[in-house]
Parts: structure tokens; sequence; C-alpha cells
């Protein structure tokens, strides 16, 4: 069933955007990250503009974002302390990297920073992620205990001033670090335009300690807020939110983020972190893959926008 | 060549034609099957058909060719970019481009015979008729200039539009159905921006043209589609506050759907 989508300006088939929802949606429903990194590339092969696709994806994972975060706030694995800390520097880092977006597009270098920085993060992040589960999956086959709070764990991060304690995740450590992820997942995003869910996940995870219990809730209560005032953002001064994709994506997105959380619920901290490695690695793979291989066409055109 | 020296030269090809062609006996109509495109949320694309007639008068003198017609049917306007890929240490990513500042969004060149048939390069190139001579203003940092019309950029971008199926040239686009009465059918495809487009019919004979008459038409949107584009672009904030809170309902919802303890 063909459908014309009134921002987008191009007809798309219900049923092909209702099963990337889903899809999708399941994916961030089991590891509590937004998904856009998938959905962004997904919509720009259907043949929808980048700038309408990156606009409308941040609605479809506000949708799925809250669907998760009602299902792990019944569960009671949300931090909500620990998560207005991260969005209070989160707001400055979003702030900070719209800055070095100008920036870099005024000096011509955006395109390449961007191609670079997606390999690299990605790349790195994954490459991390598969390794420490693999070690923690064999430290368990061989019967030895999971050490959660290792003896070296106590790093100089433990050592910084203003300590709090946040009870949900039972850890009590500085502002500052938080504060400092915060701010980090905020520029990332600005620049690179993604929510960043799969940055904090592991950032949380490996830097601050978080159990995995409470990392994806909180993790979502970060992106529905931000994706959702990414949203009003979007559609105030670009126009370019296509409500119509975004509610067809959410359809699906939010029924996959049911399922999907359940799924990730009944896997072991491990074993989910070596699957969301493995994905992550994946796509910075496919990202290297098409930026040093020469390109079937060296040419591409794009409508400029109300730009310059 | 500049914006102004071209200007000089279209200034002195009318006069050129004005004093090399005689007034002409024929007269050419065209009318359009439909002037106003509706795009509604099940547009699939449209084929609009042009039909044309030629009026002969006692002016007229046999023409021993035949007749023929050039229509070229030319969108709104937008300003496009180029990207060329280059290899930057190891990487290959967008390192040079080319701003096109007044590219039409779609555009078509239909006749009933291939264009260098119908006459001489030299005049398809002063009349701007065809792609290899359509005027496209490329800007690359600070020069305008209209490109030759084997600059790589300009091509690389002909031929993506063409794939796009928003650019074309078709030798049989016009059938004549009669030696004075002729159809042009003009496929839009679903992907064509709304705005004004131009519909430039020639009448050629004996490589010389000796008429013409324009035929534009409108694409537009209407009901649910044009209702969304109006609340988007006018009432930006509002839009985005009602989108936002339909994704939050649309998660609750689900939640309380899906809820099974």
């Amino acid at each position: 069933m063909q459908i014309y989508l009134p921002i987008a300006d191009l007809p798309v088939n219900v049923f092909v955007i209702l099963a990337m929802g889903l899809a999708v949606g399941f994916i961030s429903g089991m590891f509590g990250i937004g998904g856009g990194f998938l959905m962004t590339p997904l919509l720009i092969f259907l043949g929808i503009s980048p700038a309408v696709a990156v606009a409308s994806v941040t609605t479809h994972i506000a949708a799925s974002s809250m669907s998760g975060a009602i299902s792990y706030w019944h569960r009671r694995a949300i931090d909500l302390a620990l998560a207005f800390m991260l969005l209070a520097g989160g707001i400055i880092g979003t702030a900070f990297g719209v800055w070095f977006f100008t920036m870099l597009r005024a000096i011509g270098q955006l395109d390449i920073t961007i191609g670079i920085s997606y390999v690299l993060l990605l790349g790195i992040v994954g490459a991390l992620m598969v390794a420490e589960s693999v070690r923690a999956i064999i430290r368990a086959r061989q019967g030895k205990p999971v050490e959660l709070r290792r003896p070296g764990s106590h790093t100089w991060i433990h050592g910084l001033p203003l300590k709090l304690r946040f009870k949900r995740s039972r850890i009590y450590v500085s502002a500052i670090p938080v504060w400092g992820i915060g701010f980090i997942i905020g520029f990332v995003g600005a620049v690179m335009g993604i929510g960043g869910g799969f940055l904090l996940v592991p950032m949380l995870i490996y830097v601050l300690r978080v159990p995995t219990a409470t990392v994806i809730g909180t993790s979502m209560v970060l992106t529905l807020v931000t994706m959702a005032s990414a949203t009003v953002m979007h559609a105030a001064v670009n126009h370019l939110v296509d409500a119509l994709l975004a509610c067809f994506l959410m359809v699906g997105g939010v029924i996959g983020a049911q399922f999907g959380a359940r799924a990730g619920q009944k896997m072991s901290g491990e074993r989910l972190r070596l699957l969301l490695g493995l994905l992550v690695l994946a796509v910075g793979i496919r990202f290297a893959i098409s930026l040093v291989l020469p390109p079937e066409t060296l040419y591409s055109i794009r409508a400029l926008e109300g730009e310059l | 060549m500049t914006r102004a020296s071209l200007v000089a030269i279209a200034a002195a090809d009318g006069a050129l034609i004005a004093s090399a062609v005689p007034a002409a006996g024929e007269r050419l109509v065209a009318s359009l099957s439909n002037h106003r495109v509706m795009i509604t949320s099940n547009f699939v694309g449209e084929e609009l058909v042009l039909f044309g007639g030629i009026e002969q008068d006692a002016a007229s003198r046999p023409r021993r060719a035949g007749y023929d017609i050039i229509v070229t049917v030319s969108g709104p306007p937008q300003m496009m970019v180029t990207f060329r890929k280059e290899r930057i240490l190891g990487f290959w990513v967008n390192a040079d481009s080319r701003v096109l500042e007044n590219a039409p969004a779609y555009l078509a060149v239909l006749s009933n015979r291939p264009l260098d048939a119908i006459t001489n390069t030299e005049t398809l190139r002063r009349l701007q008729l065809g792609l290899d001579n359509i005027p496209l203003l490329q800007r690359a940092s600070v020069n305008i200039a209209d490109a030759a019309s084997d600059d790589p950029f300009r091509v690389a971008f002909i031929k993506i539009k063409s794939e796009q199926g928003l650019y074309r040239e078709a030798s049989n686009g016009v059938t004549f159905l009669a030696p004075a009465l002729f159809r042009a059918s003009i496929p839009l495809p679903a992907e064509v921006p709304v705005g004004t487009y131009e519909v430039d019919v020639r009448l050629f004979a004996d490589g010389v043209q000796i008429a013409r008459t324009p035929a534009p038409f409108e694409v537009y949107k209407s009901g649910f589609e044009q209702v969304v584009t109006a609340a988007a672009r006018e009432h930006g904030v509002l839009y985005g506050l009602a989108t936002a809170m339909m994704a939050i309902a649309t998660g609750w919802f689900a939640s309380v759907v899906f809820r099974r303890d």
C-alpha cells in the first residue's frame, strides 16, 4: 500500500515503514539505545532526504524510548536522579556540539570529520564491548564468580569531590564524571546526528560502574527527553519533521520496543553487551568499508534547503 | 562565460532570429489534459498529455520535410549542490562541490525525432534546447558560470537527475496524429516537487523555428497533505509540540496495551 508523505514529498510503502519501525524498535528496546544510527541510513536508502530522515527519526526514537521507559519504570529499573544529572551535562554538550558543527561546515571539513569519527567511535566502542563481554562470558563458563565490583575498580574517578549517592543504582560517585558523560553524549549527538545511546550505555557501565539492571532504563529516560526536545527544535527551525512518516515508524517502533525490552530482560548482562558490541562493530565496519572502498559513483547531488 | 556576456549573446540571438526569419503563416495552438496536478495521499505520479495543432493560412508555404515539434517542460527552480568524492587520508569523502543556483527540479525535452535531425547543433545551442544545452549556472566558491556541456559536474548532475526520472530527453515523446496535429505525453514521477511548470512548445520546419507557444501547469498538494505541509511551515513550534506529544502518547499507549503484569 503506497502512501504519499507530505513533508518528505514522495510515496512509500506503508508496510515497509512499519516493518522497519518494528525491527529497529526491537533492537532499541533490547539494548536501551535509540537506534537512530540504524534507522536514519535505512530511510535514506528508501530515497528520503537525509535532513527529513534525521528530523523524523528523532520523533520515532522519542516514542520507542517512552514505551521502553515505562516498561523499565514498572520493573523499578530507572535511576531518575542519575538521568537528570546526565541531562544537565547533556544540554551544555549539545550547545557546544551545534557550535562545533557550524564551525566545521564553515571551514568545509564536515564530511570527512563525520565519516572518520563514525568509524573510530563505532569501531573502538564496539571492539571494547565485544572484548570485555567475551572475557566476562569465558570467566563465567570457567565457573569463576562474576566480578561486578573488581578490587581495582576504584580509580581516580572515585576520588573526585562533589560525591552523590544514586540510590536506585547503588553507586556513590562524584557529580563531575556524570556531568562529563552527559556533556560528551550531548556534544557527539549534535555533531554526528545520533542519540548517543550506544555510547552512553557502555560509559555508564565501565566508567561509573552503574549496574546493568538500571543502565538501560536510565539511558531510555535520557533518550526520551533529548529526542522529544529535538523533535520540537527540528520542527520549529527547519520544518523538516514528517509527522506521517514518524507516525508509521513509531507504531512499528513501540510494538518492537515492547518485545525487545522483554527479550533483553531474559538475557544475561554479558550476553547483552556482547550482542550490542557486535552490532555497533558491524555498523562501524560497514562505514569503514564504504569510506575506504572506491565508490560506485563519485558524484552525488543534494537540494540546499535554505542553507548557506 | 559570465552572466553578463550570456545575456548579451541571448539579446544578439533575438535580433538575429527576428531578422532572419520572416513572419511565417503558421500558428501553433497547444493545450494540456490537466492544468492543475493535485498531490493527494495516494499520488504515485501522473502522465499529462499535451495536444497541439498547427494552423495554416494563405501565407503558409508548403513544407517539404513536414513539421517538427520540440516541447521543453521545466519545473520550479531549485538550489542544488553536486558533490564529488575524493580520496583523502585513504578515505573517500565529498571533497569538491558545485552549487547550482537555479536548476529546474524537473526537465523534459520531448520531440518527434532526434533533436539533431530537426535542426543543426548551432541552433539547438542558441535556443537552449536539449539536456546538453540547458543553462545550468554553477558556482564554485565565488565564480558563477554556465559550465561547458562536457563539464564533469554538469554531466554527473544531469545523469543523476535522469536516473531519478526527473530529467529526460525523449525523441519519441511527440507523436504526429495527422500532418498538422500532434500529441506529447509528459510523465510526472511521484517525486515531482510542487510549483509552476513551464511548457514551451516550439514548431520547426526545414530546420528553422517558425512558431512558439507556452502551456504552463501547476503541481500542488491538496487535502490532508496540504494541511500537514501548511501546519509544518506556518506553525513550526506547535506542529513540533503536537508531533512530540503524539510520540509520547503512542509510547504510553503501547505500554498499556502490552502490559502483562
